[in-house]
């Protein structure tokens, strides 16, 4: 059988379950009577059961029952959450986020079989299992079946649980629907599909019982339909169409559940059976018929509450949306060749309408198709609450995390890279930034020692700073080990600024830590953060004192594929500078150029600004005279400023950033070339690289 | 060895001229050949990458043969062309050389490796050699030659 079509859904869901189960569990631990999480972990356990089972991954279904056993026994408040208790579900977490990883990249999912989880998980549970499967069983045994007709929900018995559900659904004016569902003969994965199904039911209500039941659904025990009673708000219409829209459904009959007088004695009757048959299981059908009345209900209240929250997101493969990225690039060329056109043929009104609205139509499409590149950082972002949990716990030293802006948005491309900066910022911070909780104490900070992630957009960057009120860092510390190592002469240590010192803390193979611990400071530490951000067109700085604390500053680019850039010329070649990194241009004439250390400088309304010959950089021949006066680019790295000497301004225009070749990358100073209208190519000058 | 002379076996080559002498390049690896066009030269780059060139809306880097293989540089003719070429894994590239002159086929039994020095610090540019009517084509390996160790 082929599952592999469903392993990306599959794999895409995992992990989404994975991060509700960490961040619920977070919840939890720091209230352990939170019965909104509970009810969330159990449902998100069941998920994952579920998919695991139908997707064959034996190991992480058993792993995955047991914490869904477990979940149930709280729900049922027949055992309390314990620190003991969260700290096994981590592990279990840790244990599932590990098979998904297999399965990611193997689509096996390892041959880990996580006993000692699954026996404290059982150890947590002892004893209380018996009636959750006793539950089961009862559903189970509800199961009949007669030959296909479309009111087959009409067959479905209904016991003493499910009669109470209605009862209260009734009660509280809500819809109870019959629903008989019907698979296409061709289909093949028919428990992939009925648990699609399922999950879009459960969006709008609350599945009261089934035919076949669950897990023989689970397990693809049935022919090609299956029934259920389902309580819901909806109009049966809505929900017909929310089955249908499933894929591979051949049809669905949902009709209102008539409630009869007559249908509820012969149940009572029945109940009073399986009582006499087995005493022992009433408490059991009535525990779960509680936790069932009580479902609907949170249902209820849930969407309110939790919808801005989970993002509704359509997935879209990146490689579509990099095809649309090229389309949308030609378009622009073949816009910028039009305007060259219109240009040189003189202008004639109707063809420079056309190309406005061309250029409009352009502008638009590049807007939203880079606005569908663009992601919330928060999907990076989420996991590290509980990195710093389990930092904590790890170094012995009492730290929070709070983050702010996680709803800050950057290119695709952006945010799948910035992960590992961060994480190993975050470690850095816990790890060294902290002080321990005795001298924490003794210099009269709180016990509990703070990290902040805050992210935002700042123009045309986004900024993400890594923030810790811990000791800072000790610029005295960095001198003497860069001296021991020789990595600086004593003259030079002299002169050095306290910045320059911190620099060298992004230079390879440089860990102040005295101890090296698996945490950080493996010498492979900040630099590989710079060289990672560098590579995305950001910048990293940082700002410390010591005993407060330390700020790491991470500026990015909001987009990597398309600028505004100011053209220049230099020695009749072309370049683009992005538009972003510009302040001014100013007219300097040559006589306003001073000596700074032998080097030109331009004192700009009081500031002293270093000019930079363009033409000198790029090794060609300026085509201006030396008497004549300059055009300078004032551009802006940080807090730095420089002038960058051209020979010709061309204009602004909007550019398609195409990348180098790698043949080509030893230039540091070129960040990438760009095509123009008539087909010239321009370079891309990274006047980061510059100052 | 044995190896060698299958990858050969029956391969089609581009026979190219440069300084004179004649080089076949494998087929397979060849994307289009097109004539000499505007160059963008490149700031700060190793000598032999003579700049990038416009390919139907991609920026493609250029290098000269000549310069990589250690030849005198010569003033571009009409004969002169740019063969575009792929090697799997790795950027496509356009490779300057004087002339095209012909396609041929050649089969294992006219192939002879070239013994080549292992004290030798250029790597090997040219590993095996070819007789094509009496006349000797030297093959070219791409890997070698457009490999991103700078030589030269």
């Amino acid at each position: 059988m082929d599952v592999s079509q469903y392993l990306e859904i599959f794999l895409d869901e995992s992990k989404e379950h994975l991060q509700t189960l960490s961040d619920q569990l977070m919840i939890l631990e720091q209230e352990p009577e939170n019965m909104d999480t509970i009810n969330e972990i159990f449902r998100a356990a069941h998920s994952l059961k579920g998919m695991a089972g139908t997707m064959g991954y034996k190991r992480m279904q058993a792993l995955t029952h047991e914490m869904e056993n477990v979940f149930s026994e709280v729900r049922n408040n027949t055992i309390k959450v314990q620190d003991s208790m969260v700290d096994t579900l981590f592990q279990c977490l840790d244990a599932l986020e590990e098979y998904v990883d297999n399965i990611q990249n193997t689509t096996e999912e390892g041959s880990n079989d996580n006993e000692h989880l699954v026996k404290s998980l059982k150890r947590i549970l002892s004893g209380g299992e018996e009636d959750k499967e006793s539950a089961d069983s009862a559903s189970a045994a509800n199961a009949s079946v007669s030959e296909g007709d479309k009111e087959k929900w009409r067959t479905i018995k209904i016991g003493s649980a499910e009669h109470t559900v209605i009862k209260a659904a009734k009660a509280q004016g809500k819809n109870v629907l019959g629903i008989t569902v019907i698979v296409q003969e061709s289909c093949i994965l028919k428990a992939a599909r009925a648990f699609l199904v399922f999950k879009a039911l459960e969006e709008l209500g609350e599945i009261i019982v089934s035919v076949p039941s669950a897990q023989d659904i689970e397990d693809e025990k049935f022919e090609y339909d299956f029934s259920m009673l389902f309580v819901t708000d909806s109009s049966a219409d809505k929900v017909a169409d929310a089955v249908k829209n499933v894929s591979e459904i051949k049809d669905a009959f949902v009709a209102a559940f008539e409630y009869s007088e007559e249908k509820e004695e012969e149940k009572e009757e029945e109940n009073s059976q399986t009582s006499v048959q087995a005493s022992e299981q009433k408490p059991a059908k009535e525990k779960s018929s509680e936790t069932a009345v009580a479902a609907p209900k949170q249902e209820n209240k849930k969407p309110a509450v939790s919808k801005p929250v989970v993002n509704r997101t359509v997935r879209v493969d990146i490689e579509k949306l990099d095809v649309l990225m090229n389309l949308v690039s030609e378009l622009i060329i073949a816009k910028n060749s039009l305007v060259a056109a219109s240009n040189t043929e003189g202008t004639r009104t109707a063809a420079s309408e056309h190309i406005e609205y061309l250029e409009s139509v352009t502008t638009n499409l590049h807007e939203s198709v880079m606005k569908v590149r663009m992601v919330p950082i928060e999907s990076v972002v989420v996991k590290f609450p509980k990195m710093i949990r389990d930092l904590s716990k790890k170094l012995n030293k009492k730290m929070q995390l709070f983050m702010s802006g996680e709803e800050t948005e950057l290119d695709r491309t952006v945010v799948d890279e910035i992960g590992d900066p961060l994480m190993h910022l975050l470690r850095n911070s816990a790890d060294h930034g902290l002080e321990s909780a005795e001298t924490r104490i003794q210099r009269g900070k709180p016990e509990v020692g703070s990290i902040y992630l805050d992210a935002y957009q700042d123009g045309n960057n986004v900024v993400i700073e890594v923030r810790d009120d811990g000791n800072g860092i000790d610029v005295e510390a960095v001198k003497e080990k860069a001296l021991s190592k020789g990595s600086i002469t004593p003259e030079q240590a002299e002169n050095m600024s306290d910045k320059d010192i911190i620099d060298l803390l992004f230079k390879p193979s440089f860990s102040t830590a005295k101890q090296v611990s698996d945490i950080s400071g493996r010498g492979v530490g900040l630099d590989v953060v710079k060289s990672k951000i560098e590579s995305l067109s950001g910048e990293v700085e940082v700002k410390t004192k010591l005993g407060e604390g330390s700020t790491f500053i991470i500026r990015l680019p909001l987009t990597l594929a398309i600028i505004q850039a100011l053209m220049v010329e230099v020695g009749h070649e072309k370049y683009a500078i992005s538009l972003g990194t510009i302040q001014t241009i100013e007219d300097i004439t040559p006589e306003e150029i001073k000596y700074v250390q032998a080097k030109e400088v331009i004192n700009l309304r009081g500031t002293v600004i270093p000019l930079i010959r363009l033409n000198e950089v790029l090794d060609i021949e300026s085509s201006k005279s030396p008497e004549e006066s300059l055009i300078v680019v004032i551009v802006k790295k940080g807090d730095k400023l420089a002038g960058l000497v051209v020979d010709e301004l061309m204009g602004q225009q909007e550019i398609v950033i195409k990348s180098l070749s790698k043949y080509v990358n030893k230039c540091k100073i070129i960040s990438g070339a760009t095509i123009l209208g008539d087909g010239e190519i321009a370079l891309i000058l990274d006047t980061n690289a510059l100052i | 060895m044995e190896e060698l002379k299958a990858a050969y076996e029956t391969t089609q080559f581009i026979v190219v001229k440069l300084n004179d002498e004649q080089y076949g390049i494998d087929i397979k690896y060849i994307d289009n050949i097109i004539r000499m066009q505007q160059i963008y030269r490149v700031p700060k780059v190793q000598q032999f990458i003579k700049g990038v060139i416009n390919l139907r809306g991609e920026v493609i880097p250029v290098i000269s043969v000549r310069a990589k293989m250690g030849f005198e540089q010569v003033e571009e003719t009409k004969a002169t062309r740019i063969i575009i070429v792929k090697i799997d894994g790795s950027d496509t590239v356009g490779l300057i050389v004087d002339e095209v002159k012909e396609v041929v086929t050649l089969d294992a039994s006219q192939v002879e490796k070239v013994s080549y020095d292992a004290k030798e610090e250029k790597p090997n540019y040219v590993p095996a050699v070819g007789k094509d009517k009496g006349e000797l084509i030297s093959l070219l390996d791409l890997h070698n030659l457009i490999a991103e160790k700078e030589n030269g």
